[in-house]
């Protein structure tokens, strides 16, 4: 499959320009105590909303604090939530998309019906529900995103094993005398590594707005934490007289965003054949 | 076709049981009990206190008997009282609900309006700048959170126009003009964040149908470009468009809870929200409830509309 797909998401404009976005945002990430100006929970009320100058390029927010070294911190947050998140939701996910696959009957319909449960639920609505029961907090966001995205990787990965467990090289596996963990992790896991890709990197996309949401509605990270979510909140109440305080943590999520949706969207269409050219 | 709607319907019935099911553990996610949580910061309880608190709000039996009891009194209508305004909890969400449907109704009709044209029009001019331009502005559009949008709609309207959008809600059947004037904004910005995933889908759908041995059959007739598009292409390209305006109900309806926050709108979410922050948790429970019942019924509205427009779900 490697081989074979290498050429096309490679030379994917929107593959590269996704890449690059996310590339820049993990450097970002990385550097932020580098490349901020400014401790990004540092007060100085002196400075308190002062407009976007040469000293704040991105202006300040009601305490004084730098808003361009919190909105490059703030990557630090969506990217780290976001990867723990989907990063539980894929491994939970994919297990039961596999177990209940290859095994099928009874166990299959158990998990199944515990999925489409957690798809009768609007995504937000059992986000806000899980963060709001286990406790406002960045921990909690995650588990509640991991917990709302899990059910989609099993979909996913649910109906290309059930077709490839009847596939001959499956059976012949079998009858070789492979045991089923290494039928399915050695030869079927690989071949639907290519919509599990594409799911994960739009699915990062998702986990980031959903993060920025519960914090703008002040039930992820808390403050002072530089969350572009809790920013965005913090910026309501200044939206005419300070509006950078909420300009330019909204860039940064649309950017992010922007980033995996892009290399969701050229991997979908580099590694499905069907899409090649759409 | 009264088969399949007949199974179709019942078919809700096992999902909103597990979804009654979740919701009702939901509560039990809290650490501790909910007594516990509510007497927690409001001084010191002797055990009897505390015992007489657990059997008053039923926790005292066995968990199964518990569910059995709330589903039983929701199965009822009675989705409990709150507990900061000693309200029936359906009461307040009725008296809210106007908001919210009227929300969701007026960003559906945005999302098609802006959507579908921008959509078609994709298609028709397929891999020229234009139709790069929508897809990209789609893609942006996609990456955009809602209240942020909702946000800058609100900066550039009040900067703009001079224009701050109303406080006060006012029923449709009270005022309908100064109703589309409070709601129009909202609508527009939890719309416009849909628009994106109706146009892709048109775009796509509508591309396949040109594909298909008809429409070259059309051609080959003579028929005139336009007139494939509009009388062969359209009514069949936009049928997978009503599946996806099921799946959106559901963005739509989280969308609205963080819409009507922005706005300041007291419709369902915000209620919803409220009930959260004053750890009102059977309002949280019957909120989540309803409005994820009010999503499943919207999908099987949909679903039933499909197979309507699209004779092979009913016979297939």
């Amino acid at each position: 499959m490697a081989e074979a797909t290498r050429r096309p998401v490679l030379g994917n404009a929107l593959v590269l320009f996704g890449t690059g976005i996310i590339a820049a945002m993990v450097l970002l990430a990385a550097f932020a105590s580098v490349v901020a100006p400014y401790d990004p929970t540092d007060m100085k009320v002196a400075d308190a909303l002062k407009r976007p100058s040469l000293a704040h390029p991105f202006g300040t927010d009601r305490f004084g604090r730098d808003v361009l070294s919190r909105t490059i911190h703030g990557s630090r947050i969506a990217l780290g939530v976001a990867i723990s998140s989907i990063g539980i939701a894929l491994v939970v996910g994919t297990a039961l998309g596999l177990l209940g696959g290859y095994r099928g009957g009874t166990t299959d319909l158990v998990i199944g019906r515990a999925m489409d449960v957690l798809f009768s639920f609007p995504t937000l609505i059992l986000a806000i529900g899980i963060a709001a029961m286990l406790g406002p907090g960045l921990d909690n966001a995650a588990l509640a995103i991991a917990v709302v995205y899990a059910p989609l990787f099993s979909r996913v990965v649910r109906g290309p094993v059930i077709a490839e467990r009847a596939k001959e090289y499956a059976v012949a596996a079998l009858g070789l005398g492979a045991g089923g963990f290494r039928v399915v992790f050695r030869h079927i896991l690989p071949n639907v590594l290519a919509p599990l890709i594409v799911q994960a990197s739009v699915s990062l996309a998702y986990a980031i707005l959903t993060e920025a949401a519960l914090s703008y509605l002040g039930l992820g990270t808390q403050p002072p934490a530089p969350s572009w979510g809790t920013m965005l909140n913090e910026g309501r109440t200044y939206l005419e007289t300070a509006p950078w305080m909420s300009i330019f943590p909204g860039l940064a999520i649309m950017l992010a965003v922007l980033g995996f949706n892009l290399l969701g969207d050229g991997l979908r269409s580099a590694l499905d054949p069907q899409l090649r050219g759409r | 076709m009264r088969r399949y709607v007949l199974l179709r319907t019942l078919s809700i019935v096992p999902a909103l049981l597990g979804v009654s099911v979740a919701v009702f553990l939901l509560v039990r996610l809290i650490p501790g009990t909910v007594v516990d949580q509510m007497v927690g910061t409001e001084g010191s309880y002797s055990e009897e206190s505390m015992r007489a608190l657990r059997a008053f709000f039923g926790l005292d039996a066995p968990i199964h008997v518990q569910y059995a009891r709330w589903l039983g009194a929701v199965l009822r209508g009675d989705l409990g009282t709150s507990w900061r305004t000693g309200m029936p909890v359906v009461q307040m969400i009725v008296s809210r609900l106007e908001v919210t449907v009227e929300l969701t109704l007026a960003a559906m009709l945005v999302a098609l309006a802006v959507g579908v044209p921008l959509g078609m029009l994709s298609a028709r001019r397929e891999n020229t700048g234009l139709d790069h331009l929508v897809r990209l502005v789609s893609l942006f559009s996609l990456s955009v959170p809602v209240f942020w949008q909702a946000s800058m709609l609100i900066l550039a309207v009040s900067l703009w126009l001079n224009w701050a959008p109303a406080v006060d809600f006012v029923s449709l059947t009270r005022d309908p003009l100064r109703n589309l004037a409070i709601i129009a904004l909202p609508g527009l910005a939890l719309g416009t964040a849909v628009a994106a995933v109706f146009m892709r889908m048109t775009r796509s759908s509508v591309l396949e149908v040109m594909r298909q041995d008809y429409v070259r059959t059309a051609r080959a007739k003579g028929v005139a470009e336009p007139g494939v598009l509009w009388r062969h292409a359209l009514k069949n390209s936009l049928i997978p468009l009503i599946t996806v305006a099921g799946v959106q109900m559901g963005y739509l309806l989280g969308g609205a809870v963080i819409t009507e926050e922005v706005f300041t709108l007291p419709g369902v979410g915000r209620l919803l929200l409220w009930a959260v922050f004053q750890r009102d948790y059977p309002l949280v429970q019957g909120t989540i409830l309803f409005i994820s019942a009010l999503f499943m019924l919207s999908n099987l509205l949909v679903d039933l509309l499909y197979a309507y427009v699209d004779p092979r779900i009913r016979y297939g």
